[in-house]
Protein backbone atom coordinates (compact mmCIF):
# COMPACT_ATOMS: atom_id res chain seq x y z
CA UNK A 1 0.00 0.00 0.00
CA UNK A 2 2.95 2.60 1.27
CA UNK A 3 4.94 3.06 -1.77
CA UNK A 4 8.42 3.98 -1.03
CA UNK A 5 8.80 7.58 -2.46
CA UNK A 6 11.76 7.79 -4.59
CA UNK A 7 13.48 10.90 -4.01
CA UNK A 8 14.23 13.40 -1.41
CA UNK A 9 12.18 15.65 -3.53
CA UNK A 10 8.87 13.44 -2.56
CA UNK A 11 9.72 12.75 0.67
CA UNK A 12 10.32 16.12 1.95
CA UNK A 13 6.90 17.77 1.91
CA UNK A 14 5.67 14.81 3.72
CA UNK A 15 8.58 14.54 6.34
CA UNK A 16 7.86 18.32 6.88
CA UNK A 17 4.20 18.01 7.52
CA UNK A 18 5.42 15.09 10.15
CA UNK A 19 8.13 17.31 11.78
CA UNK A 20 7.60 20.47 11.48
CA UNK A 21 4.59 20.19 14.08
CA UNK A 22 7.21 18.24 16.19
CA UNK A 23 9.98 21.01 16.33
CA UNK A 24 7.78 23.71 16.42
CA UNK A 25 6.18 22.20 19.48
CA UNK A 26 9.04 21.18 21.38
CA UNK A 27 11.04 24.74 21.04
CA UNK A 28 7.66 26.90 21.71
CA UNK A 29 7.75 24.91 24.96
CA UNK A 30 11.23 26.80 25.48
CA UNK A 31 10.19 29.49 23.87
CA UNK A 32 7.29 29.91 25.34
CA UNK A 33 4.06 30.69 22.17
CA UNK A 34 4.93 34.31 22.61
CA UNK A 35 8.20 33.59 20.54
CA UNK A 36 6.42 31.26 18.25
CA UNK A 37 7.54 33.05 15.05
CA UNK A 38 11.49 31.93 16.45
CA UNK A 39 10.18 28.80 16.63
CA UNK A 40 8.86 28.38 13.43
CA UNK A 41 11.98 30.28 11.75
CA UNK A 42 14.16 27.83 13.49
CA UNK A 43 11.98 24.71 12.10
CA UNK A 44 11.93 26.50 8.48
CA UNK A 45 15.52 26.95 8.20
CA UNK A 46 16.48 23.86 9.30
CA UNK A 47 14.18 22.52 6.74
CA UNK A 48 16.00 25.03 4.32
CA UNK A 49 19.16 23.20 5.18
CA UNK A 50 17.83 19.46 4.37
CA UNK A 51 17.22 20.77 0.73
CA UNK A 52 20.27 22.07 0.18
CA UNK A 53 22.01 19.22 1.75
CA UNK A 54 20.17 15.99 0.25
CA UNK A 55 20.05 17.47 -2.98
CA UNK A 56 23.86 17.54 -2.64
CA UNK A 57 24.81 14.64 -0.95
CA UNK A 58 21.82 12.98 -0.94
CA UNK A 59 19.34 11.81 1.97
CA UNK A 60 20.92 10.88 5.21
CA UNK A 61 20.03 6.98 6.83
CA UNK A 62 17.28 8.75 9.38
CA UNK A 63 16.75 12.15 8.27
CA UNK A 64 14.48 13.09 11.27
CA UNK A 65 17.32 12.33 13.19
CA UNK A 66 19.36 14.43 11.07
CA UNK A 67 16.76 17.17 11.19
CA UNK A 68 16.88 17.24 14.99
CA UNK A 69 20.16 17.67 15.28
CA UNK A 70 20.19 20.63 12.52
CA UNK A 71 17.44 22.17 15.13
CA UNK A 72 19.37 21.49 18.29
CA UNK A 73 22.18 23.44 16.40
CA UNK A 74 20.33 26.00 15.62
CA UNK A 75 18.20 26.85 18.50
CA UNK A 76 21.80 26.56 20.34
CA UNK A 77 23.20 29.48 17.97
CA UNK A 78 20.62 31.01 18.12
CA UNK A 79 20.26 31.32 21.96
CA UNK A 80 24.06 32.19 22.08
CA UNK A 81 23.10 35.19 19.70
CA UNK A 82 20.70 36.29 21.64
CA UNK A 83 22.95 35.59 24.83
CA UNK A 84 25.65 37.88 23.30
CA UNK A 85 23.26 40.61 22.25
CA UNK A 86 21.35 40.56 25.67
CA UNK A 87 24.94 40.87 27.46
CA UNK A 88 26.94 43.32 25.37
CA UNK A 89 24.13 45.60 24.41
CA UNK A 90 21.95 45.46 26.93
CA UNK A 91 24.58 44.91 29.99
CA UNK A 92 23.50 42.36 32.91
CA UNK A 93 20.70 43.66 33.37
CA UNK A 94 18.58 40.37 32.30
CA UNK A 95 20.37 37.48 32.25
CA UNK A 96 18.13 34.90 34.19
CA UNK A 97 16.65 32.39 31.18
CA UNK A 98 19.10 32.19 28.70
CA UNK A 99 22.06 32.10 30.42
CA UNK A 100 22.52 27.99 29.59
CA UNK A 101 21.94 26.78 26.41
CA UNK A 102 19.60 23.54 27.34
CA UNK A 103 20.17 20.15 25.87
CA UNK A 104 17.42 19.82 23.40
CA UNK A 105 15.44 16.69 23.91
CA UNK A 106 13.83 15.82 20.93
CA UNK A 107 13.26 12.20 22.56
CA UNK A 108 9.73 10.86 22.08
CA UNK A 109 8.24 11.85 25.59
CA UNK A 110 9.36 15.44 25.25
CA UNK A 111 8.17 15.58 21.56
CA UNK A 112 4.64 13.77 22.77
CA UNK A 113 3.92 15.90 25.68
CA UNK A 114 4.73 19.30 23.92
CA UNK A 115 2.78 18.07 21.07
CA UNK A 116 -0.33 16.95 23.28
CA UNK A 117 0.15 20.61 24.75
CA UNK A 118 0.35 22.27 21.63
CA UNK A 119 -2.75 20.80 20.48
CA UNK A 120 -4.53 22.27 23.62
CA UNK A 121 -2.99 25.61 22.85
CA UNK A 122 -4.39 25.62 19.25
CA UNK A 123 -7.67 24.85 19.98
CA UNK A 124 -9.24 27.46 21.47
CA UNK A 125 -13.12 27.53 21.80
CA UNK A 126 -12.60 31.40 21.32
CA UNK A 127 -11.65 30.96 17.61
CA UNK A 128 -13.59 30.86 14.25
CA UNK A 129 -14.32 27.32 12.92
CA UNK A 130 -12.43 28.34 9.52
CA UNK A 131 -9.44 30.50 11.03
CA UNK A 132 -9.18 27.49 13.87
CA UNK A 133 -8.90 24.62 11.39
CA UNK A 134 -6.16 26.99 9.36
CA UNK A 135 -4.30 27.51 12.28
CA UNK A 136 -4.34 23.69 13.00
CA UNK A 137 -3.93 22.54 9.74
CA UNK A 138 -0.65 25.12 10.30
CA UNK A 139 0.50 24.31 13.29
CA UNK A 140 -0.42 20.99 14.01
CA UNK A 141 -0.04 19.50 10.65
CA UNK A 142 2.85 21.44 9.04
CA UNK A 143 0.77 22.26 6.02
CA UNK A 144 1.77 25.62 3.78
CA UNK A 145 -0.31 28.78 3.50
CA UNK A 146 -0.23 26.73 -0.47
CA UNK A 147 -1.37 23.61 0.97
CA UNK A 148 -4.20 24.77 2.81
CA UNK A 149 -5.43 27.25 0.02
CA UNK A 150 -5.21 24.28 -1.91
CA UNK A 151 -7.27 21.88 0.14
CA UNK A 152 -10.08 24.68 1.17
CA UNK A 153 -9.99 25.25 -2.84
CA UNK A 154 -9.42 28.87 -1.83
CA UNK A 155 -6.98 31.60 -1.82
CA UNK A 156 -3.64 32.21 -0.46
CA UNK A 157 -4.70 35.84 0.57
CA UNK A 158 -7.93 34.29 1.90
CA UNK A 159 -5.97 31.41 3.86
CA UNK A 160 -3.23 34.26 5.09
CA UNK A 161 -6.16 36.57 6.94
CA UNK A 162 -8.02 33.51 8.56
CA UNK A 163 -4.28 32.22 10.37
CA UNK A 164 -3.46 35.96 11.57
CA UNK A 165 -6.23 36.62 13.53
CA UNK A 166 -5.60 33.28 15.01
CA UNK A 167 -2.30 32.96 15.09
CA UNK A 168 -2.52 36.78 17.06
CA UNK A 169 -4.60 35.52 20.03
CA UNK A 170 -2.57 32.03 19.79
CA UNK A 171 0.67 34.06 20.79
CA UNK A 172 -1.24 37.23 23.06
CA UNK A 173 -3.21 33.88 24.89
CA UNK A 174 -0.59 33.54 26.94
CA UNK A 175 -1.14 29.58 26.86
CA UNK A 176 1.43 27.70 29.31
CA UNK A 177 2.92 24.85 27.23
CA UNK A 178 3.79 22.73 30.57
CA UNK A 179 2.33 19.67 31.44
CA UNK A 180 -1.48 19.69 31.06
CA UNK A 181 -3.84 20.92 33.26
CA UNK A 182 -6.98 19.42 34.21
CA UNK A 183 -8.95 22.39 34.08
CA UNK A 184 -7.66 22.77 30.46
CA UNK A 185 -8.59 19.99 29.48
CA UNK A 186 -12.08 20.35 30.91
CA UNK A 187 -12.52 23.63 28.89
CA UNK A 188 -10.69 22.33 25.77
CA UNK A 189 -11.05 18.78 25.26
CA UNK A 190 -14.53 19.42 22.98
CA UNK A 191 -12.72 22.05 20.81
CA UNK A 192 -9.95 19.91 20.41
CA UNK A 193 -12.23 16.62 19.38
CA UNK A 194 -14.24 18.78 17.10
CA UNK A 195 -10.88 20.49 15.51
CA UNK A 196 -9.54 16.92 14.70
CA UNK A 197 -12.79 15.49 13.69
CA UNK A 198 -13.05 18.37 11.01
CA UNK A 199 -9.09 18.22 10.08
CA UNK A 200 -9.77 14.83 9.15
CA UNK A 201 -12.97 15.12 7.15
CA UNK A 202 -10.91 17.62 4.98
CA UNK A 203 -8.43 15.31 4.12
CA UNK A 204 -10.99 12.75 3.56
CA UNK A 205 -13.60 14.43 1.71
CA UNK A 206 -11.20 17.39 0.40
CA UNK A 207 -12.41 18.62 -3.01
CA UNK A 208 -8.92 19.50 -3.69
CA UNK A 209 -7.13 16.94 -6.45
CA UNK A 210 -3.89 16.29 -4.19
CA UNK A 211 -3.94 12.53 -3.51
CA UNK A 212 -0.88 12.53 -1.10
CA UNK A 213 -1.98 15.85 0.66
CA UNK A 214 -5.38 14.53 1.51
CA UNK A 215 -3.93 10.99 2.84
CA UNK A 216 -1.27 12.81 4.55
CA UNK A 217 -4.27 15.17 6.11
CA UNK A 218 -6.19 11.96 7.49
CA UNK A 219 -3.32 10.66 8.87
CA UNK A 220 -2.20 13.63 10.28
CA UNK A 221 -5.45 13.99 12.43
CA UNK A 222 -5.88 10.17 13.19
CA UNK A 223 -2.15 10.66 14.91
CA UNK A 224 -3.28 13.90 16.95
CA UNK A 225 -6.24 11.44 17.98
CA UNK A 226 -4.12 8.88 19.18
CA UNK A 227 -2.19 11.09 21.15
CA UNK A 228 -4.94 11.78 23.30
CA UNK A 229 -6.20 8.20 23.67
CA UNK A 230 -2.26 7.30 24.89
CA UNK A 231 -2.49 10.19 27.53
CA UNK A 232 -4.54 8.75 30.64
CA UNK A 233 -5.96 12.18 31.20
CA UNK A 234 -7.53 12.88 27.82
CA UNK A 235 -8.57 9.05 27.53
CA UNK A 236 -11.79 9.68 27.38
CA UNK A 237 -14.46 7.77 25.76
CA UNK A 238 -15.33 10.31 23.47
CA UNK A 239 -11.42 10.48 21.99
CA UNK A 240 -11.81 6.56 21.40
CA UNK A 241 -15.09 7.22 19.86
CA UNK A 242 -13.42 9.62 17.21
CA UNK A 243 -10.73 7.27 16.66
CA UNK A 244 -12.66 4.96 16.11
CA UNK A 245 -14.37 7.10 13.22
CA UNK A 246 -10.95 7.73 11.62
CA UNK A 247 -10.09 4.21 11.65
CA UNK A 248 -13.36 3.02 10.03
CA UNK A 249 -13.30 5.45 7.44
CA UNK A 250 -9.39 5.62 6.91
CA UNK A 251 -9.76 1.67 6.36
CA UNK A 252 -11.91 2.54 2.81
CA UNK A 253 -9.36 5.37 1.82
CA UNK A 254 -7.97 3.02 -1.00
CA UNK A 255 -11.40 1.61 -2.44
CA UNK A 256 -13.39 4.84 -2.86
CA UNK A 257 -11.26 6.27 -5.51
CA UNK A 258 -9.84 4.71 -8.54
CA UNK A 259 -6.18 5.14 -10.52
CA UNK A 260 -8.07 7.65 -12.13
CA UNK A 261 -9.19 9.51 -8.89
CA UNK A 262 -12.63 8.91 -10.09
CA UNK A 263 -14.90 8.47 -6.57
CA UNK A 264 -15.99 5.00 -5.94
CA UNK A 265 -19.68 4.97 -4.82
CA UNK A 266 -19.77 2.62 -1.20
CA UNK A 267 -21.64 0.18 -3.12
CA UNK A 268 -19.48 -0.21 -5.88
CA UNK A 269 -16.43 -0.15 -3.80
CA UNK A 270 -13.97 -3.24 -4.41
CA UNK A 271 -14.02 -4.43 -0.32
CA UNK A 272 -11.28 -6.42 -0.78
CA UNK A 273 -9.27 -3.09 -1.05
CA UNK A 274 -10.65 -2.15 2.33
CA UNK A 275 -8.34 -2.47 5.13
CA UNK A 276 -8.82 -5.17 7.69
CA UNK A 277 -6.51 -4.03 10.12
CA UNK A 278 -7.78 -0.59 10.08
CA UNK A 279 -11.28 -1.95 10.25
CA UNK A 280 -9.73 -3.90 13.86
CA UNK A 281 -8.51 -1.30 15.19
CA UNK A 282 -11.77 0.72 15.26
CA UNK A 283 -13.09 -1.88 16.49
CA UNK A 284 -10.76 -1.93 19.20
CA UNK A 285 -11.88 1.83 19.97
CA UNK A 286 -15.23 1.47 19.81
CA UNK A 287 -15.24 -0.41 22.35
CA UNK A 288 -13.40 1.36 24.17
CA UNK A 289 -15.65 4.66 23.81
CA UNK A 290 -18.31 2.54 24.58
CA UNK A 291 -17.11 1.75 28.36
CA UNK A 292 -18.95 4.93 29.80
CA UNK A 293 -22.33 6.04 29.53
CA UNK A 294 -22.50 9.16 27.44
CA UNK A 295 -23.04 8.91 23.60
CA UNK A 296 -21.65 11.46 21.22
CA UNK A 297 -22.03 12.26 17.82
CA UNK A 298 -18.20 10.54 17.79
CA UNK A 299 -20.46 7.51 18.87
CA UNK A 300 -23.30 7.64 16.50
CA UNK A 301 -20.72 8.48 13.44
CA UNK A 302 -18.30 5.45 14.47
CA UNK A 303 -21.41 3.18 14.97
CA UNK A 304 -22.78 4.16 11.62
CA UNK A 305 -19.15 3.30 10.04
CA UNK A 306 -19.02 0.22 12.14
CA UNK A 307 -22.20 -1.28 10.32
CA UNK A 308 -20.78 0.02 7.00
CA UNK A 309 -18.25 -2.49 7.25
CA UNK A 310 -20.75 -5.34 8.14
CA UNK A 311 -21.71 -7.47 5.09
CA UNK A 312 -25.35 -6.58 4.00
CA UNK A 313 -28.05 -8.64 6.12
CA UNK A 314 -28.15 -8.44 9.87
CA UNK A 315 -30.71 -5.74 9.73
CA UNK A 316 -27.40 -4.08 9.05
CA UNK A 317 -30.01 -0.42 7.44
CA UNK A 318 -32.53 -0.81 10.31
CA UNK A 319 -29.37 -0.19 12.98
CA UNK A 320 -27.82 2.72 10.78
CA UNK A 321 -31.21 4.34 10.14
CA UNK A 322 -31.68 4.16 14.26
CA UNK A 323 -28.00 5.48 14.57
CA UNK A 324 -28.63 8.43 12.05
CA UNK A 325 -32.20 9.11 13.34
CA UNK A 326 -30.20 9.79 16.79
CA UNK A 327 -27.59 11.85 15.16
CA UNK A 328 -30.14 14.37 13.52
CA UNK A 329 -31.17 14.60 16.80
CA UNK A 330 -28.47 15.63 18.43
CA UNK A 331 -27.38 18.11 15.75
CA UNK A 332 -28.71 19.05 12.51
CA UNK A 333 -26.62 19.11 9.35
CA UNK A 334 -27.72 19.06 5.80
CA UNK A 335 -25.08 15.92 5.23
CA UNK A 336 -26.80 14.42 8.27
CA UNK A 337 -30.17 14.55 6.78
CA UNK A 338 -29.30 13.61 3.60
CA UNK A 339 -27.46 10.35 5.05
CA UNK A 340 -30.10 9.31 7.01
CA UNK A 341 -32.77 9.48 4.18
CA UNK A 342 -31.09 7.16 1.98
CA UNK A 343 -31.03 4.61 5.14
CA UNK A 344 -34.40 5.32 5.26
CA UNK A 345 -34.35 3.92 1.19
CA UNK A 346 -32.83 1.15 1.97
CA UNK A 347 -34.75 0.12 4.75
CA UNK A 348 -38.24 1.43 3.40
CA UNK A 349 -37.20 1.33 -0.17
CA UNK A 350 -37.06 4.09 -2.71
CA UNK A 351 -40.39 5.52 -2.75
CA UNK A 352 -40.93 5.78 1.06
CA UNK A 353 -37.10 7.46 0.80
CA UNK A 354 -38.17 9.70 -2.04
CA UNK A 355 -41.63 11.32 -0.44
CA UNK A 356 -38.60 11.83 2.84
CA UNK A 357 -36.01 13.14 0.56
CA UNK A 358 -38.05 15.79 -1.10
CA UNK A 359 -39.45 16.59 2.24
CA UNK A 360 -36.27 17.94 2.80
CA UNK A 361 -36.08 20.72 0.24
CA UNK A 362 -32.47 20.98 -0.07
CA UNK A 363 -32.40 22.33 -3.55
CA UNK A 364 -28.99 24.39 -3.25
CA UNK A 365 -27.15 20.92 -2.48
CA UNK A 366 -25.76 18.88 -4.92
CA UNK A 367 -25.78 15.79 -3.16
CA UNK A 368 -29.56 16.53 -2.56
CA UNK A 369 -30.12 16.36 -6.02
CA UNK A 370 -27.71 13.10 -6.54
CA UNK A 371 -29.55 11.59 -3.94
CA UNK A 372 -32.94 11.82 -5.56
CA UNK A 373 -31.40 10.66 -8.87
CA UNK A 374 -30.16 7.64 -6.94
CA UNK A 375 -33.74 7.00 -5.60
CA UNK A 376 -35.72 7.56 -8.66
CA UNK A 377 -33.36 5.40 -11.16
CA UNK A 378 -34.82 2.67 -10.76
CA UNK A 379 -38.62 4.20 -11.51
CA UNK A 380 -38.58 7.59 -12.92
CA UNK A 381 -35.33 7.53 -15.61
CA UNK A 382 -36.35 10.94 -16.39
CA UNK A 383 -36.77 12.34 -13.01
CA UNK A 384 -33.43 10.90 -11.78
CA UNK A 385 -31.79 12.10 -14.91
CA UNK A 386 -33.19 15.82 -13.92
CA UNK A 387 -31.34 15.30 -10.13
CA UNK A 388 -28.18 14.18 -11.48
CA UNK A 389 -27.81 16.85 -14.09
CA UNK A 390 -29.04 19.44 -11.15
CA UNK A 391 -26.59 17.67 -8.88
CA UNK A 392 -23.82 18.21 -11.59
CA UNK A 393 -24.36 21.77 -11.90
CA UNK A 394 -24.05 22.36 -8.22
CA UNK A 395 -21.18 20.56 -7.26
CA UNK A 396 -17.69 21.72 -7.40
CA UNK A 397 -15.44 18.91 -7.70
CA UNK A 398 -14.77 17.82 -11.15
CA UNK A 399 -14.46 13.62 -10.41
CA UNK A 400 -18.23 14.06 -8.58
CA UNK A 401 -19.27 15.48 -11.83
CA UNK A 402 -17.52 12.91 -13.95
CA UNK A 403 -19.10 10.15 -11.58
CA UNK A 404 -22.46 11.75 -11.70
CA UNK A 405 -22.32 12.29 -15.54
CA UNK A 406 -21.70 8.42 -16.33
CA UNK A 407 -24.61 7.55 -14.67
CA UNK A 408 -26.53 10.12 -16.76
CA UNK A 409 -24.97 8.46 -19.41
CA UNK A 410 -26.33 5.11 -18.21
CA UNK A 411 -29.84 6.23 -17.48
CA UNK A 412 -30.21 7.82 -21.01
CA UNK A 413 -28.78 4.67 -22.97
CA UNK A 414 -31.31 2.77 -21.21
CA UNK A 415 -35.04 4.92 -21.86
CA UNK A 416 -33.65 5.36 -25.45
CA UNK B 1 -41.26 30.05 10.29
CA UNK B 2 -43.40 29.88 13.87
CA UNK B 3 -43.22 27.69 16.57
CA UNK B 4 -45.91 24.78 17.40
CA UNK B 5 -46.14 23.38 20.90
CA UNK B 6 -47.93 19.38 19.83
CA UNK B 7 -49.45 18.01 22.53
CA UNK B 8 -50.32 14.06 22.31
CA UNK B 9 -53.37 12.45 23.94
CA UNK B 10 -54.29 9.03 24.72
CA UNK B 11 -58.10 7.82 25.64
CA UNK B 12 -56.76 5.31 27.97
CA UNK B 13 -53.69 4.62 30.01
CA UNK B 14 -50.71 3.87 27.19
CA UNK B 15 -49.15 0.41 27.45
CA UNK B 16 -45.15 0.33 27.03
CA UNK B 17 -44.49 0.84 23.87
CA UNK B 18 -43.47 -2.07 21.40
CA UNK B 19 -40.30 -1.87 19.78
CA UNK B 20 -41.52 -1.11 16.61
CA UNK B 21 -43.68 1.51 17.69
CA UNK B 22 -40.77 3.23 19.13
CA UNK B 23 -38.99 2.75 15.82
CA UNK B 24 -41.88 4.33 14.04
CA UNK B 25 -41.92 6.95 16.39
CA UNK B 26 -38.35 7.93 16.06
CA UNK B 27 -38.51 7.77 12.32
CA UNK B 28 -41.21 10.48 12.48
CA UNK B 29 -39.26 12.57 14.98
CA UNK B 30 -36.14 12.58 13.30
CA UNK B 31 -37.61 13.11 10.04
CA UNK B 32 -38.85 16.78 10.97
CA UNK B 33 -35.40 16.97 12.99
CA UNK B 34 -34.03 15.90 9.33
CA UNK B 35 -35.96 19.29 8.03
CA UNK B 36 -34.38 21.10 10.47
CA UNK B 37 -37.88 21.99 12.19
CA UNK B 38 -37.60 20.85 15.54
CA UNK B 39 -37.37 22.82 18.54
CA UNK B 40 -37.83 20.97 21.48
CA UNK B 41 -38.32 17.08 21.44
CA UNK B 42 -40.07 17.02 24.45
CA UNK B 43 -40.93 14.38 26.73
CA UNK B 44 -43.28 11.33 27.11
CA UNK B 45 -44.95 11.90 30.03
CA UNK B 46 -45.52 9.22 32.93
CA UNK B 47 -49.66 8.02 33.49
CA UNK B 48 -48.71 6.70 36.75
CA UNK B 49 -46.54 8.63 38.48
CA UNK B 50 -48.93 11.76 38.50
CA UNK B 51 -50.98 13.83 40.69
CA UNK B 52 -52.93 16.65 40.32
CA UNK B 53 -53.86 19.57 42.42
CA UNK B 54 -56.85 22.14 42.76
CA UNK B 55 -57.67 25.20 44.85
CA UNK B 56 -58.51 23.96 48.57
CA UNK B 57 -55.30 21.95 48.69
CA UNK B 58 -57.22 19.46 46.97
CA UNK B 59 -54.73 16.86 45.53
CA UNK B 60 -55.64 13.71 43.81
CA UNK B 61 -53.93 10.71 42.13
CA UNK B 62 -53.48 10.68 38.54
CA UNK B 63 -53.37 12.75 35.47
CA UNK B 64 -56.39 15.46 34.89
CA UNK B 65 -58.60 12.95 33.14
CA UNK B 66 -62.11 14.95 33.29
CA UNK B 67 -61.63 15.18 30.15
CA UNK B 68 -60.96 11.24 29.65
CA UNK B 69 -58.01 11.38 27.78
CA UNK B 70 -54.46 11.62 28.92
CA UNK B 71 -51.39 13.21 27.53
CA UNK B 72 -48.78 11.26 27.12
CA UNK B 73 -45.95 13.96 25.59
CA UNK B 74 -45.25 16.74 23.89
CA UNK B 75 -42.96 18.45 21.71
CA UNK B 76 -41.96 21.71 19.45
CA UNK B 77 -41.33 22.52 16.34
CA UNK B 78 -41.16 24.96 13.77
CA UNK B 79 -43.58 25.66 10.51
CA UNK B 80 -44.29 28.18 8.15
CA UNK B 81 -48.22 27.70 8.72
CA UNK B 82 -50.37 25.94 11.19
CA UNK B 83 -51.44 23.72 8.40
CA UNK B 84 -47.93 22.42 7.72
CA UNK B 85 -47.60 21.79 11.39
CA UNK B 86 -50.70 19.51 11.30
CA UNK B 87 -49.77 17.92 8.20
CA UNK B 88 -46.56 16.72 10.17
CA UNK B 89 -48.24 16.02 13.19
CA UNK B 90 -50.53 13.60 10.69
CA UNK B 91 -47.77 11.26 10.65
CA UNK B 92 -47.21 10.69 14.12
CA UNK B 93 -47.93 6.96 14.96
CA UNK B 94 -50.24 7.64 18.25
CA UNK B 95 -53.27 8.48 15.15
CA UNK B 96 -52.55 4.88 14.51
CA UNK B 97 -53.73 3.82 18.45
CA UNK B 98 -56.28 5.87 18.36
CA UNK B 99 -54.77 8.79 19.96
CA UNK B 100 -54.49 12.54 19.18
CA UNK B 101 -52.46 15.43 18.52
CA UNK B 102 -53.38 18.79 19.55
CA UNK B 103 -51.83 21.25 17.35
CA UNK B 104 -50.94 24.69 19.91
CA UNK B 105 -48.94 27.85 18.23
CA UNK B 106 -46.65 29.06 20.58
CA UNK B 107 -47.61 32.90 21.14
CA UNK B 108 -44.41 35.33 21.04
CA UNK B 109 -44.04 38.25 23.68
CA UNK B 110 -45.45 40.22 21.21
CA UNK B 111 -48.67 38.60 20.53
CA UNK B 112 -51.81 38.74 23.00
Amino acid sequence: MDQQPASYQELLPHLFRLEYSRMTAVLCRHFGLRHMAIAEDIVSETFLKATEAWGAQGMPDNPAAWLYTVAKNKTKDYLKRTSLFETRVKGAIQQQEQEETPDFDFSGQTITDSLLAMIFAVCDPANATESQICLALQVLCGFSVEEIADAFLTSRETIKKRLQRARTSLRDNNFQLGPLQEATIQARLDAVLRTLYLLFNEGYFSKSANRLMRKDLCSEAMRLALLLTENPLTNTTQANALLALMCYQSSRLEAREDEEGEVVLFERQDQSLWSRELIDQGNHYLVNACSGEAVSKYHLEAGIAYWHTTPAGNSKWEHILQLYNQLILLEYSAVTALNRTFAFAKVYGNKAGIVEAEKLGLEDVSYYHSLLGYLYADGDAQKAVMHYNKAIALTKSMAEKRTLQKEVERLEKGTA
Amino acid sequence: MKEFMLIFRLSEKPAPPSPEQMQERMNWLAGIAAQNKLVDKGNRLSPANARTVKAGNVVSDGPFTEIKEFVTGYMVLKAASIDEATEIASGNPILKMGGSVEIRAVLTPEEK
